[in-house]
């Protein structure tokens, strides 16, 4: 991970959290000395031998890495290109979310934290958290909007199961942004023992950096793995889809700084860009600062936060990292907006095409190929973010 | 950064540094209309310093009563807009000094520069942005503050370090916000050892600029205690949940004020 923390150019943070004019740390006094100590350590952590035997171990022997890239032959013949899946669905706990919350809890054991404290939308991220902690013996708190609660019971059970303590986040909207409001309620509450594991590249910095320097795994194999299979290291495109962008993040890593690739990003439009019920964050958003970054957001003309839609509960955040607020404003990536319809059915299409049920936040990026003007000797990796099990309720009324 | 404009909270603490005592309220809470009236009662009740919240969705820092009286404002309507528009006049009645806190993204939306002249225009004094970090406001947008002659108080907490608070009780002017203890508003019953311990730490530094407590302040008991150790307190989510339950006349706020400080 050496070259990673060479980050002298300009798609990477500045040492005071910026990417162009987007990130940052707007946070209360309450949570600097806690922001604070993070960003002094991080780097120095991530860097320690120790850190990253324990890191590379974990990953390889609990997460189950390297994770496959797939040669998706029927699907390339359909969309008329080379299509590779980067199978983080086969990541233990079901995506890529485990990449992160394994470097987290690491960095908050050498921390001296003996309390995790996390947000969760559709219960991946909470799930991830809660697996880490069971695995560290470490106490878990996580905030879960009531509603969101109700419509993804299963995944509230596992998180109970694994031992976390489940809070509903009953203020707002009861969804994910106001679960990382009572979160960070929770940690200025407690600042001395508790590390708060955010679940994207959102967030104050150091947050964004970090995560994303987790989930660089994934472009890192991809590289590898490619080299291996075609004689190249880069695609022509990489996708991933973007909520607040973690996959995409560890997706894009490695290409940022490699102009050839084309980095692709599928947003949840839900009902349609204009119908009122959307995710698409570049789409409607406006900068702003949310959670504790500058980046852009959906939000009134008065700048009050608005209330997201997406049929899939990963992508139903009102902003999105300041990194991707970055590639988006500089033209470095390309921001499809996929609307609920377009990505169940790219969903049951992998399915059918490849024996793969990809998660509905996937399925997003899935559908961005028919958005691409693709010609017959591009080489694509789409991120497949994760696994569709958590989706079968919402896919089978589409049966 | 000190700034040539003759600010009210300012000339306050020049002419009283004791026991002073600084309510908060929600803009437009209970009912859209009522900022002025509330406003008024607290100036007749005799308090020294007003802080009006213009109320965001995302409140971080506060705690579930301010929360909830920054959801009810916005669904009665209240934005920075509608809230000047309020203000507008108020000086022709109103000496007590005006403080607007709230947080930072509805005010980067109006437009920085035009918030502070709206601020100037109206008559309002200082601010206060609990997510606009120190250092952030002093890359870019201490001068535009400074222009205007508005003053933007910043928070110290027990976790604060001490070369942390010199560096903000260098940078502040008008006072410094202590807040008692690691929470968010309205979350802290009375006044811990572990509190007062923090309190006489800040006590001995000899800050330049005077400090009122807030958070947990809300009864006479926490005040005296509070203003034991600071040149006052501050007030909030108690005085909204009596405007709550007590409703917004001249006499519920002046019998609420009379429970803090007799």
């Amino acid at each position: 991970m050496q070259d990673i923390l060479d980050t002298q150019t300009s798609f990477a943070v500045s040492d005071t959290g910026f990417y162009g004019r987007f990130g940052g740390a707007f946070i209360p006094e309450m949570l600097y000395p806690n922001v604070e100590e993070l960003r002094q350590n991080y780097l120095s952590i991530i860097a320690d031998p120790s850190f990253q035997a324990e890191f590379w171990q974990l990953l390889e022997d609990y997460v189950g890495r390297p994770t496959p890239l797939f040669l998706a032959k029927r699907l390339s013949a359909k969309k008329g290109a080379t299509i590779y899946l980067k199978r983080e669905d086969l990541c233990h706990t079901g995506a890529h979310k485990v990449n992160n919350t394994i470097g987290q809890i690491l960095v908050a054991q050498r921390l001296g934290k003996k309390r995790i404290v996390a947000e969760t939308g559709a219960g991946q991220h909470g799930v991830a958290t809660a697996t880490v902690c069971a695995l560290m013996g470490l106490e878990c708190i996580v905030y879960m909007g009531a509603i969101d609660m109700e419509r993804q019971k299963p995944n509230v059970d596992r998180m109970r199961m694994l031992g976390a303590t489940v809070i509903p986040a009953k203020s707002g909207s009861q969804t994910l942004k106001d679960a990382t409001n009572e979160a960070m309620r929770h940690w200025i509450n407690n600042p001395v023992d508790t590390h708060y594991i955010i679940g994207s590249v959102v967030g104050p910095h150091p947050y964004p950096d970090m995560v994303a320097r987790f989930q660089s795994v994934i472009s890192q194999e991809v590289r590898q793995q490619l080299l291996a299979k075609t004689g190249r290291e880069n695609p022509d495109y990489m996708v991933a889809c973007v909520g607040g962008g973690s996959n995409a993040a560890g997706a894009f890593f490695h290409f940022l700084h490699e102009p050839s690739v084309r980095l692709v990003a599928a947003e949840a439009a839900g009902m349609g860009v204009s119908s009122g019920h959307s995710a698409a964050t570049t789409a409607l958003g406006k900068p702003g600062v949310l959670h504790g970054s500058r980046t852009i957001l959906m939000q009134t003309d008065d700048g009050q936060v608005t209330e997201p839609y997406s049929i899939s509960a990963g992508l139903d955040y009102p902003g999105i990292g300041p990194l991707h607020a970055h590639l988006f404003d500089s033209g470095r990536g390309d921001f499809y907006a996929i609307t609920d319809e377009e990505a169940l059915a790219a969903g049951f299409e992998l399915s059918k095409l490849e024996g793969i049920i990809p998660a509905l936040e996937t399925a997003h990026a899935l559908a961005a190929l028919d958005k691409m003007s693709l010609k017959a000797n591009d080489v694509v990796v789409v991120c497949l973010s994760g696994r569709g099990d958590k989706d079968l309720s919402t896919y089978s009324k589409h049966l | 950064m000190t700034t040539t404009i003759p600010n009210r909270i300012s000339t306050l603490f020049e002419q009283r540094n004791k026991r002073l005592l600084n309510v908060y309220f929600t803009a437009g809470f209970p009912h859209l209309d009522d900022t002025r009236m509330v406003l008024r009662g607290l100036q007749d009740a005799g308090v020294d310093l007003v802080e009006i919240g213009m109320p965001y969705s995302d409140p971080v820092a506060d705690g579930e009563t301010i929360q909830q009286s920054n959801g009810v404002a916005l669904e009665n309507g209240m934005s920075i807009k509608t809230l000047f528009a309020q203000l507008a006049g108020c000086r022709e009645e109103i000496t007590v000094p005006i403080l607007l806190m709230g947080y930072v993204n509805p005010v980067l939306q109006y437009g920085v520069e035009n918030f502070c002249r709206m601020c100037r225009q109206v008559g309002v004094d200082g601010v206060i942005l609990p997510d606009l970090p120190l250092d952030l406001f002093l890359a870019e947008y201490a001068p535009i503050f400074r222009e205007y002659g508005i003053l933007n108080v910043h928070l110290i907490t027990p976790q604060t370090t001490d070369a942390r608070i010199r560096f903000i009780d260098q940078e502040s002017d008008g006072f410094i916000y202590m807040v008692s203890s690691a929470s968010i508003t309205g979350s802290v019953k009375g006044i811990s050892d572990g509190m007062r311990a923090y309190f006489e730490r800040i006590e001995a530094m000899n800050l330049r600029n005077p400090r009122l407590i807030g958070f947990g302040i809300s009864d006479q008991e926490t005040f005296n205690t509070a203003s034991q150790h600071a040149n006052g307190a501050i007030v909030g989510s108690a005085f909204i949940r009596h405007l709550q339950d007590h409703g917004t006349s001249a006499e519920s706020i002046r019998s609420f004020v009379q429970t803090i400080r007799p």
